[in-house]
């Protein structure tokens, strides 16, 4: 049937297949609203499935591998120096990210969500245009529309992306090892990256503006991955500034301002790694009174919905963090609240894990930011060297950190490093969102020998009477 | 500078009015005084005259959306005769010195930063009181570390102080009253709810339509339950043989035709209801709370309920003691007309004394109408029926009135109402006395 421009009413249309946009789209159809996806991909999955989370844990799966087998060395058994066959790497992850797009695809369909292929526009009058190259547009006159378009890396200017210069996008899709890579950036994105290279041969020199890696996580979780890092990265240059670049025939020339570094450096290969920035420019929101922050994020209230009481805003486009299980806890909130549910996105805790070598996980409040709310906190800390797991793993260097509200004993944060840190996390961020008390964690039994034991000693640590390690004195 | 209309200060208390529509675009030439927005408030829906005039180059609001006093809502282009300053004043009467410009509402507001410890409790519990629309921040945990748990929230939910015991215990499907009342409940005290709970979800019996309240319906939904729940009420029913006042209304209504003006029995009633509020002051008061005192009004303004298609609306007729009944019938023909076309003026809604509910063109013996607070006492009035009657042994037939006096039993006992009700009854069975004493 030829639909011309007619436009087709829909209970709800979903801007952007990513975990935020897919949840969102799943849960509205389970609760009987008739639902559009729209997503620009010819697949779903979004920024995280294709070109982010998915991929960068495949290849920081196998860079663990190679890890651990040069370590094991020490305990007494040797394997030769790993070949790496970036083709059928790169291959294999592809495998991995089609199975799970073919899965997505198939979910959608069961629950009779209309994927529509294209970009979608907001136009006048509750309406959502959307383009494709090789196929009319369709118009959609929505009851309700939930914005979940995601980010993009974030440029440099003056630094486009070509073939010396790779975002966190190109270096995913793993075009070659390059001998030298300098990562501009050490956020979690650059020392992922930093990582996956490093274990595959690469030289890797990481640049950072600020004085401290991971800007904004607390110093007692990044101090031990620094030290780790240190050794696995050829450079790592804080408080430095990326003045210049020049392109010579064979490599790039960088300069560098900033104490410690040296004023030129050439590398074969440059990877930018500053941020990510939410993709709201060309969504026709003119056409709305949805609004946005100078920084470009869509303003939300708590339901997740823009100041246009139609339109609701989820995932990287309504603030940080620009995590895909915010996002999809985010998109499940907002298709409750336009299915009529009451809802509100209201978490404790938005958990955190850098998947470097050692993981730092962290979710709730630190210290510092339990004091700038006002609550008088505790915390106390438990280096894996009393851990006999961590011990016997040869990774001793961990930290699992409890952050208590003084007078209450109520869990309010949770901070991991260490190898699992991510995995570990889990406990942790059920107890705060249940209103944990240091009594409940620590007389929770846990599996013994595990790295979770450190969670339990903490809580006893809190309460006075660890088993491994020394009683507090008062 | 480019002039701004502003929502201005409707009086009243009412901070903010619902655009119901708006009258004029952008790019139009308008004048002085004319009516560029229909506004509903919690009283009245009203035109709003723009106090300047000259080309509209923005209309800042749309039909459907609320604005706070200030906000603006149209911006005039800058003419070559901008240099009306003074025209800036207010000409409309309702239309004061517009307060400072406060942004239109959005509907989603951004969520402020976080303070201070978060609610502990779970998951689960938050989300229910999300479902039962408890605040948990109000509520008192009685958890370990002060964890907040389902007992809590449905305890918050009924309006119960902690230590009483939940309405249902650790069961959100139990309804109380659907479960007799078994050992466990025995002796403990009765919960009064002063907060509602939460309704059931009736689309699992069947489909279901929602229409929102808007405003008025809301306002008298609000006012109504006010009313029902602070002033204990008593209803006086009695019977008015108006077969004599209305010989008297149809001869009346024949000749009074070519002024057109009706002679509604309402009109006899409001006039009846002076007289006797004159003769009965304590009927014609409100009670301060603040200071217990008994505030006896030396005015008679008569409300006559309205129903229009917002809702119903209470127009006031003021100074009724003074006025002839070709005089009240006029103004209240006037007055009903506005209030249903949704023109009352928020003059016309407010002042009155004392309230005439009849619906009686619809049928019905006897209603116990809820007294229009802050007043002490309504009429409701039924239809009027012609009825066998006994006079001097003999069964006669005379045109039979039902009425019924609800009083505040706080202010007005049980005597006074008789007297008053029968005092009504006599100046409607004997209706010169409404020319002669009115």
């Amino acid at each position: 049937m030829v639909m011309g421009e007619l436009p087709r009413e829909v209970d709800l249309v979903v801007l952007g297949g990513g975990p935020g946009g897919y949840a969102a789209a799943f849960r509205a159809a389970d609760l009987g609203l008739d639902t559009v996806l729209v997503e620009s991909r010819s697949a779903l999955g979004g920024e995280c499935l294709h070109v982010g989370c998915i991929p960068s844990k495949a290849l920081l799966g196998m860079a663990a591998l190679i890890h651990d087998a040069t370590e094991a060395e020490n305990a007494g058994v040797a394997f030769g120096p790993p070949r790496v066959d970036a083709a059928k790497l790169r291959a294999w992850t592809q495998r991995s990210i089609d199975r799970l797009g073919r899965g997505l695809a198939a979910v959608a369909k069961v629950r009779g969500v209309d994927v529509v292929a294209g970009r979608g526009r907001f136009e006048k009058d509750g309406a959502i245009r959307v383009s494709q190259d090789d196929a009319p547009p369709a118009t959609f006159k929505f009851k309700h529309a939930i914005v979940a378009t995601g980010s993009r890396p974030a440029t440099l200017p003056g630094l486009e992306v070509g073939p010396r210069v790779w975002d966190s996008t190109a270096a995913l899709s793993l075009p070659s090892v390059p001998a030298r890579l300098l990562v501009v950036g050490g956020g979690y994105i650059g020392l992922e990256l930093g990582s996956v290279y490093a274990a595959l041969g690469s030289e890797v020199t990481v640049v950072e503006l600020l004085d401290g890696l991971l800007p904004g996580v607390d110093r007692d979780l990044v101090t031990p991955l620094a030290r780790r890092l240190g050794k696995q990265f050829k450079h790592i240059f804080l408080g430095t500034k990326l003045t210049a670049t020049h392109e010579t025939a064979t490599a790039l020339t960088v300069e560098l301002a900033g104490e410690g570094a040296p004023k030129q450096l050439e590398v074969d290969q440059l990877l930018v790694a500053v941020g990510r920035r939410p993709l709201t420019d060309d969504l026709g929101l003119e056409h709305t009174h949805a609004q946005r922050d100078p920084r470009g994020f869509i303003v939300v209230d708590a339901q997740r919905r823009t100041a246009d009481p139609r339109i609701f805003a989820i995932g990287d486009v309504a603030g940080e963090p620009m995590l895909a299980h915010k996002a999809m806890a985010e998109g499940m909130v907002a298709a409750a609240a336009a299915a009529g549910r009451p809802a509100a996105f209201e978490p404790l805790a938005i958990p955190a894990v850098v998947f470097t070598d050692p993981e730092v996980a962290w979710c709730g409040l630190m210290e510092a930011q339990a004091h700038a709310r006002g609550i008088e906190a505790r915390a106390v800390k438990v280096p894996w060297s009393a851990s006999g797991r961590a011990v016997a793993m040869g990774r001793s260097d961990g930290l699992t950190k409890l952050v208590f509200e003084k007078a209450s004993g109520r869990l309010l944060g949770v901070g991991l490093v260490g190898p699992h840190a991510g995995d570990l996390l889990a406990e942790g961020t059920l107890a705060v969102e249940m209103g944990a008390v240091a009594e409940d964690l620590a007389g929770t039994i846990h599996t013994h020998p595990t790295l979770s034991e450190t969670l339990g000693e903490a809580a006893e640590l809190f309460l006075g009477r660890p088993i491994h390690l020394p009683p507090p004195r008062d | 500078m480019a002039k701004e209309f502003k929502l201005p200060d409707l009086g009243e208390g009412l901070t903010e009015a619902e655009i119901v529509s708006v009258l004029v675009h952008a790019g139009d030439e308008i004048t002085e005084d004319q009516a560029v927005l229909l506004v509903e408030t919690e009283k009245a829906q009203v035109e709003l005259p723009s106090p300047f005039g000259g080309r509209v180059a923005t209309v800042h609001v749309q039909a459907g959306q609320r604005v706070k006093v200030g906000a603006v809502l149209l911006s005039f282009a800058d003419g070559p005769g901008s240099t009306v300053a003074a025209s800036t004043a207010p000409a409309a009467a309702a239309a004061r010195t517009a307060k400072p410009a406060v942004t239109v509402t959005p509907a989603g507001a951004p969520s402020t930063p976080p303070t201070g410890l978060p609610p502990a409790a779970t998951p689960a519990t938050r989300r229910l009181a999300r479902e039962l629309g408890v605040e948990l921040s109000h509520v008192r945990g009685t958890g370990p570390g002060g964890r907040i748990l389902d007992e809590d929230v449905h305890r918050a939910a009924s309006g119960g102080r902690p230590g009483a015991a939940p309405a249902a215990r650790g069961d959100r499907t139990s309804s109380p009253s659907a479960s007799p009342a078994g050992p466990a409940e025995m002796g403990r005290p009765l919960v009064v709810p002063t907060a509602l709970p939460s309704l059931p979800r009736f689309e699992q019996w069947g489909p279901v339509e929602r229409e929102p309240l808007r405003n008025i319906r809301r306002r008298s939904a609000e006012h109504l339950a006010l009313a029902w729940a602070v002033i204990p009420h008593v209803t006086q029913h009695d019977q008015a043989d108006i077969t004599e006042l209305e010989t008297m209304r149809r001869r009346h209504q024949k000749r009074g035709a070519e002024g057109s003006v009706d002679l509604t029995l309402t009109v006899f009633l409001v006039k009846a209801a002076a007289i006797a509020l004159r003769a009965h002051p304590r009927f014609n008061a409100s009670l301060d709370h603040a200071t217990g005192e008994l505030v006896l009004k030396r005015y008679y303004n008569v409300g006559v309920a309205v129903e229009t298609d917002q809702g119903l609306v209470v127009p006031v007729l003021r100074g009724v003691d003074g006025k002839g009944i070709r005089e009240i019938a006029a103004e209240l023909a006037t007055l009903v007309a506005r209030t249903r076309e949704g023109r009352a003026t928020l003059e016309d809604l407010r002042s009155g004394t004392f309230t005439v509910t009849n619906t009686g063109a619809l049928g019905g013996t006897g209603a116990t109408p809820i007294i229009n607070y802050p007043e002490v006492a309504i009429l409701g009035v039924g239809r009027s029926r012609p009825t066998p009657v006994v006079r001097d042994g003999a069964i006669v037939p005379r045109l039979i009135l039902p009425l019924s006096l609800a009083f505040d039993h706080r202010v007005i006992d049980g005597m006074e109402a008789a007297r008053f009700s029968t005092e009504l009854v006599g100046l409607l069975e004997a209706p010169e006395r409404l020319f002669l004493e009115g």
